[in-house]
């Protein structure tokens, strides 16, 4: 099962190496993480999506807990919940392509910045499945760079993550 | 009050009431070390290897409960410490530990002595800090002691750079700890302890399991209260030896890879398991699938990550064990009219059944020292009141089997680590803290070669440490390991080339004293101990062939123990 972990951070040096070596040292599944401070200076926020069974999903939860930088944290997946990702890629686009991809992005809600006459970078903001889905539709394109921001999400019921 | 941060150092230390600071110098904790000059409130005990520092500092912390405190210096004064660091991290004990750094605007520049102390220890302590400004010693020492104390003990370090330890800045001492990432250990429900009561009270065939927690806690008492009152047979782990008194009836004695028999057997076959502030680990359970298929657990621990961690519980309490104990024991004696003695008899039967197998029988010998027979005779000599030091190997076991352990913080070994090397300066720690009791470091020869120039600290300190060199010339448990699974292809486990133990004790300024006949044994430990203020290094020639039995082999469960073969029937 896939889960995204949502943890507030003290915003101290060293705090994003305790919670990566604490995934390495453990044999942990880190699909994607992401963090950054948050309206509080002096807490970050990252999300964490990982896989692993009830069993494992307990024991990472337990574990991030144990380390004296965590403050809180929560399973976003458990409720509802919003989950956002950034791709931007770059593409070759020659003009008989751009009309197809000027299709493609609008159907995604995305935005096309024209790098040259034959390179677009295309940019948009989903969940993880969507951006999978952008780039299905684009797969007879030439992608020259793709950079994908991870995931980052609330839950979308009234608990709040807080301290 | 001005001070420098070397000198904040040394104070607050003071103020945590730290007696002594096992160390070494160097050049980043130079400006520390000349603090350490200034005052007479807290000694520095120089020892001959940082590794032997760490080690001292947990000795110091694991036959007091007091936090142990090292200081060492940058790069490889940290490096050296790491071994002890982790140690103690693996066997939840409460340390401190300064370590010098390079300058402040040295630091990533690849400057003389410098290691990135916060990364490399990060995986094997509870908490480290990086000092940043001088301001920030004094909280930060505050919080280091806090963290390492509270909750599931443990190590932390904190680095300060060296020009931070020359600055000045008014000297505060926290009065309290505010860390709302670091909350109070959660304490138990009731419902949880009457549901746990009502377990024990249906129980047809109940175990205590009972670990290094208990130790930490100081719960002894209530552990004989609580397995008293319920009448029930207890277990102790490697690391919770003591707890319970070896000699009482209720005690089935070790359990585990080298456990008895009827402590391993009580566990397959249990139908409730009561583990208190113990953690399942692998030595303890054999294989996880074949590991007491028809029992209930019940797990108390204070760190919530041990729980579902290797074993499943069914009613899990996440609370200090002394606290629950004391839970335990007032709802028992509530229910006090529940309690049904019958329900037992026939478990206790079947244990007194695989009592009677005496599994720890060995083969006494007149013309070659048995190793256990030592262990034996040291109990005697010292009325089973030392403080027990062990290295790693069969001498830990052949000490945790045959010492017979009677009070909790006597028995210090690396249960978890396993590291060779801890015995000698774990017993300076002790014996700082316990001058007037009798201090004994059971090891082997190949363990005692791995921190043996501890032995000038023991000079330089007057440490009258009693070593028991258990000298079998092999390293005795790989060599064990290569009989039963190598097809005896004893690969590099041979000691070729021993130094002359008697005389090197003797190059030291100590006594040394070699054994190697069993009618000498008692004799020689009771010359050696009449010598009350000498370090006495007795090298006993022992029996190269033994072995530590029974044994779960890796990948069996505790009903295929290995037995030792040969025993009259």
């Amino acid at each position: 099962m896939r889960h995204i972990i949502s943890v507030l951070l003290e915003n101290e040096s060293g705090a994003l190496s305790r919670v990566s070596g604490l995934f390495s040292a453990r044999g942990y599944n880190i699909e994607s993480l992401t963090v950054a401070p948050t309206n509080d200076p002096t807490l970050s926020r990252m999300t964490i999506v990982t896989i692993g069974d009830e069993r494992k999903i307990d024991q990472i939860e337990k574990q991030l807990n144990k380390l004296v930088d965590v403050a809180a944290l929560q399973d976003i997946t458990i409720s509802g919940h919003l989950e956002r990702e950034v791709v931007l890629a770059k593409v070759i686009a020659d003009a008989s392509q751009k009309p197809d991809l000027e299709r493609v992005v609008d159907g995604f809600n995305a935005a096309l910045i024209t790098v040259s006459e034959t390179q677009y970078i295309i940019e948009m903001s989903g969940s993880s499945e969507k951006v999978d889905e952008l780039l299905k539709s684009i797969d007879g394109l030439v992608i020259l760079e793709l950079a994908r921001s991870g995931v980052t999400g609330l839950s979308t019921d009234e608990t709040v993550l807080a301290v | 009050m001005q001070l420098t941060g070397a000198d904040i150092v040394v104070k607050s230390l003071k103020e945590e009431g730290v007696e002594y600071v096992f160390g070494y110098p160097g050049g980043a904790a130079l400006h520390i070390y000349d603090a350490f000059h200034r005052q007479d409130d807290v000694e520095h005990i120089l020892v001959r290897h940082e590794q032997g520092a760490t080690h001292a500092a947990d000795g110091f912390a694991r036959s007091t409960g007091l936090p142990g405190v090292v200081l060492v210096t940058s790069g490889p004064g940290i490096t050296n410490a790491i071994t002890g660091i982790a140690t103690a991290y693996m066997d939840s004990i409460p340390m401190v530990v300064l370590s010098g750094q390079v300058m402040k605007p040295l630091i990533g520049y690849d400057a003389f002595q410098e290691i990135d102390a916060v990364g490399i220890s990060r995986p094997c302590v509870k908490h480290n800090f990086l000092i940043q400004n001088v301001e920030d010693i004094a909280a930060t020492v505050k919080k280091a002691f806090h963290i390492a104390t509270t909750g599931r003990p443990g190590p932390v370090l904190i680095d300060i750079p060296k020009d931070i330890t020359a600055q000045v800045t008014e000297f505060v001492y926290p009065k309290s700890v505010d860390m709302r990432s670091y909350p109070a250990p959660s304490v138990s429900e009731p419902s949880e302890i009457v549901s746990a009561v009502e377990a024990m009270l249906n129980a047809k065939k109940p175990i205590v399991y009972s670990g290094g927690g208990v130790v930490l806690a100081k719960a002894q008492d209530e552990l004989r209260h609580f397995v008293k009152a319920l009448g029930f047979p207890c277990t102790n782990t490697l690391m919770g030896l003591g707890a319970y008194p070896h000699d009482d009836p209720q005690f089935l004695g070790m359990l585990g890879m080298h456990g008895t028999y009827e402590a391993n057997m009580a566990m397959h076959d249990a139908d409730l398991i009561i583990a208190l502030g113990a953690r399942f680990d692998d030595r303890i359970t054999g294989t996880l699938d074949g590991f007491a298929p028809d029992a209930k657990i019940l797990h108390v621990d204070i760190d919530p990550s041990v729980i579902d961690k290797n074993i499943k519980a069914d009613i899990a309490i996440v609370a200090d064990v002394k606290d629950v104990l004391n839970a335990f024991n007032t709802e028992l004696a509530r229910r006090a009219k529940d309690l049904n003695a019958s329900l037992i008899k026939d478990w206790w039967s079947q244990i007194q059944d695989w009592r009677g197998l005496n599994s720890f029988w060995y083969e006494q010998s007149d013309d070659i020292i048995k190793p256990q027979f030592v262990v034996q005779k040291l109990h005697e000599v010292t009325g089973g009141e030392a403080y027990v030091t062990s290295d790693v190997g069969q001498h830990q076991m052949y000490a945790a089997q045959f010492y017979g352990f009677s009070d909790t913080h006597k028995w210090i070994n690396s249960g978890g680590l396993g590291t060779m090397g801890f015995g000698l300066p774990a017993a300076m720690g002790v014996k700082f803290a316990h001058r007037d009791a009798d201090v004994a470091c059971v090891t082997g020869e190949g363990s005692i070669q791995m921190c043996i120039q501890e032995l000038a600290t023991c000079k330089q300190y007057d440490l009258p440490i009693k070593v028991i060199n258990l000298n079998n010339r092999y390293l005795g448990m790989v060599r064990q390991w290569q009989e039963f699974s190598y097809e005896k292809r004893y690969s590099n486990s041979y000691m070729d080339s021993l130094p002359d133990f008697v005389a090197l004790a003797q190059a030291y300024g100590h006594v040394g004293m070699q054994i190697d006949k069993p009618g000498d044994v008692e004799g020689a430990l009771r010359e050696a101990f009449a010598m009350k203020d000498r370090l006495v290094f007795m090298d006993f020639i022992t029996d190269q062939k033994e072995n530590v039995y029974p044994m779960i082999e890796s990948g069996k469960s505790h009903n295929e123990m290995r037995l030792r073969p040969g025993k009259p029937a």
